[in-house]
């Protein structure tokens, strides 16, 4: 067989570092892996927003977000949640274990398109990682942009990711980030409460600004309804869509909500394109 | 190529003139399939079609990706594919192809399939008798039709007529020219005469004008429910459709070999969309079926332009529960505004 252009032979990759960022029975774990092959690695790009198809031989296969964006270096990220069998397996690798990596799939966020304007980013739970390149990009490319505004929430302050990097931006006057938890804590100086809660009382303009809101589809219904109640226009609001993968390429069937694919004509939606779905929010 | 004949008892000097892998229909217990034949085979031409479709060659029920050793990282793909002939495929069955052909070939082109269809020459039978619920004159075929076809053979009783159809079909027809005959007008006549006959003998109709709207209008209508409701999951209607390719990727290792795999899959099981979460988009029959007659007639319709169904009949033939698709269509055509 052709060695050319075969889709679904992934290439393999290093990983270079994990970090765990939450713990318990639906515990997340952040991988940073190196692709082998030199020649491929420098020649890869991916774009925010993007997924690749990551896993293990004698296992299997989970699309999964990339979690850092292109400005970062020649490495990739990926944040997964111990959910089924593979990323069961997945969270059992250490650093200097192998995995396949095929991709990157699907579509972006239209980066270049928000230059000049706020950037806000609501995310849920592991929902922060398809949020985590845009926060990235916009952070390497700052000039390009105006506001950059975050507000993040998890069940508790365990369940929080990324949590040194949110603690890194006390640092910069450039970004500034909100944070909630469900359930009162010790010790817990940010919000209590939902995340949509949250953003009615950050209570963000509209002018010049795009939103885009990641996390369980629960708080993504009530944020966009937030967001409306804000006067956000169905274009200034970007969301992604998560469904079950297997080839990433359009081809098996299963990810499909009405005639769009998730892997190809998404993962990224617009809300105005979204409404016009009838099954998306199934 | 002009059109060529051949005696049937000379059938098997055909067969054996072709340096390729034949593969033909057989009974393998209950059912009748595509499987590797030599030309010394017993044939049997005289069925209405098959039980499963020629696509079980072309798109094996599970087919290697790449074989690996557990703990290594060499990734093997399998060998190129050899030179086929598929024979005896009925008209509908060539134009499923055609159309699952713009699937495998959209923006990625999958190298499995294609390797495949292109090394294959696909040799058609024209419907002399179609079955009750055979309907391929409502979505743009026919019992003769060529779409999908490189040589279309008719039946004329003591004679096979050899219509060659494309440079493959050529090729078939000059490798295995000693055996055959060039055909005469009259033979021509008699095959035109046994197609429209044949067309003739098709009851069942239905008009799929602006069907591909007219689903999307009535997504949210009580007739998926009402419908739906007998359906088991079996997932017979899609595993033996010839225009249904969904599939699973899974991993087999056994020992220290392993292997990454696609195998079929269908829309009509609970687990196909199930997240690992448990959460499940298409959690009930009522919209697995809707998503399966939706697929077929609105979304392929809307993304590749024509309509992902020949009306070879299979999904209801072989229904456990007897839901029947041109039911569902007439239904959907008399509800829609």
């Amino acid at each position: 067989m052709k060695e050319i252009a075969n889709p679904y032979k992934p290439e393999i990759a290093t990983i270079e570092d994990t970090w765990q960022e939450t713990y318990g029975d639906r515990a997340i774990k952040t991988f940073k892996v190196v692709l082998d092959d030199e020649e491929i690695r420098e020649n890869w790009s991916h774009r925010p927003g993007q997924c690749a198809m990551i896993g293990i031989l004698g296992v299997g296969e989970s699309m999964i977000s990339i979690s850092c964006s292109p400005t970062e270096g020649k490495f990739l990220r990926f944040s997964v949640m111990r959910a089924g069998k593979v990323t069961q397996a997945l969270h059992e690798l250490e650093p200097g274990d192998k995995m396949t990596v095929r991709g990157p799939y699907g579509n972006s966020f239209p980066v270049d398109d928000w230059k000049g304007k706020n950037i806000l980013t609501i995310g849920g739970g592991i929902g922060q990682a398809p949020l985590r390149p845009i926060i990235e990009y916009v952070k390497a490319n700052r000039a390009d942009y105006k506001g950059l505004s975050l507000i993040y929430g998890a069940r508790t302050s365990a369940d929080l990711c990324f949590k040194d990097e949110f603690k890194a931006l006390d640092e910069r006057d450039d970004v500034n980030y909100h944070l909630s938890i469900d359930i009162e804590e010790e010790g817990w100086e940010h919000y209590v409460g939902f995340v949509p809660s949250l953003l009615m009382e950050v209570d963000p303009s509209p002018e010049n600004t795009i939103a885009i809101t990641c996390g369980p589809p629960v708080m993504i219904n009530f944020v966009l309804q937030n967001l409306k109640e804000l006067n956000f226009t169905d274009e200034q609001i970007y969301t992604t869509l998560e469904n079950r993968m297997k080839c990433g390429i359009g081809k098996c069937g299963r990810c499909n909500v009405a005639h769009l694919y998730v892997c190809k004509d998404g993962p990224v939606f617009s809300y105005a394109t979204l409404k016009s779905i009838p099954e998306a929010f199934a | 190529m002009e059109r060529m004949k051949i005696g049937k008892e000379k059938f098997g000097d055909f067969l054996a003139a072709l340096d390729k892998q034949l593969y033909a229909p057989q009974k393998v217990g209950e059912t009748l399939r595509f499987v590797p034949i030599t030309p010394e085979d017993k044939l049997d031409l005289e069925f209405s079609n098959t039980t499963v479709p020629p696509k079980s060659v072309l798109f094996p029920q599970t087919e290697t990706l790449y074989r690996y050793e557990l703990g290594k990282t060499d990734l093997n793909l399998p060998d190129d594919e050899a030179e086929k002939v598929l024979l005896g495929v009925r008209p509908c069955d060539a134009r499923a192809m055609a159309i699952v052909d713009d699937l495998f070939s959209w923006d990625y082109n999958d190298p499995y399939y294609q390797g495949k269809r292109e090394k294959t020459t696909v040799v058609g039978l024209a419907c002399s008798d179609p079955e009750v619920n055979c309907f391929c004159t409502s979505v743009g075929g026919g019992p003769a039709s060529t779409e999908g076809l490189d040589l279309l053979l008719t039946d004329l009783g003591e004679v096979y007529l050899l219509q060659p159809l494309t440079e493959k079909g050529n090729n078939l027809c000059r490798e295995a020219a000693e055996v055959l005959e060039q055909a005469t007008e009259e033979d021509a006549a008699a095959a035109e005469k046994l197609h429209q006959e044949a067309a003739g003998k098709i009851v069942r109709k239905v008009d799929t004008e602006g069907v591909t709207e007219k689903l999307m209008e009535l997504w949210d209508h009580s007739l998926w429910q009402d419908l739906s409701r007998a359906c088991l999951g079996c997932g017979t209607c899609t595993f033996l459709c010839p225009t249904c390719y969904c599939f699973d990727i899974q991993d087999e290792a056994e020992g220290l070999e392993g292997r990454r795999c696609r195998v079929w899959d269908s829309c009509m099981f609970a687990e196909y969309t199930l997240h690992a979460s448990g959460h499940n988009p298409r959690p009930t029959v009522r919209e697995r079926t809707r998503n399966r007659v939706n697929h077929k007639y609105s979304y392929f319709a809307t993304k590749f332009g024509k309509i992902a169904c020949v009306g070879c009949g299979r999904c209801i033939n072989l229904c456990p529960v007897n839901i029947d698709i041109l039911n569902i269509l007439a239904e959907v055509i008399k509800e829609a505004i």
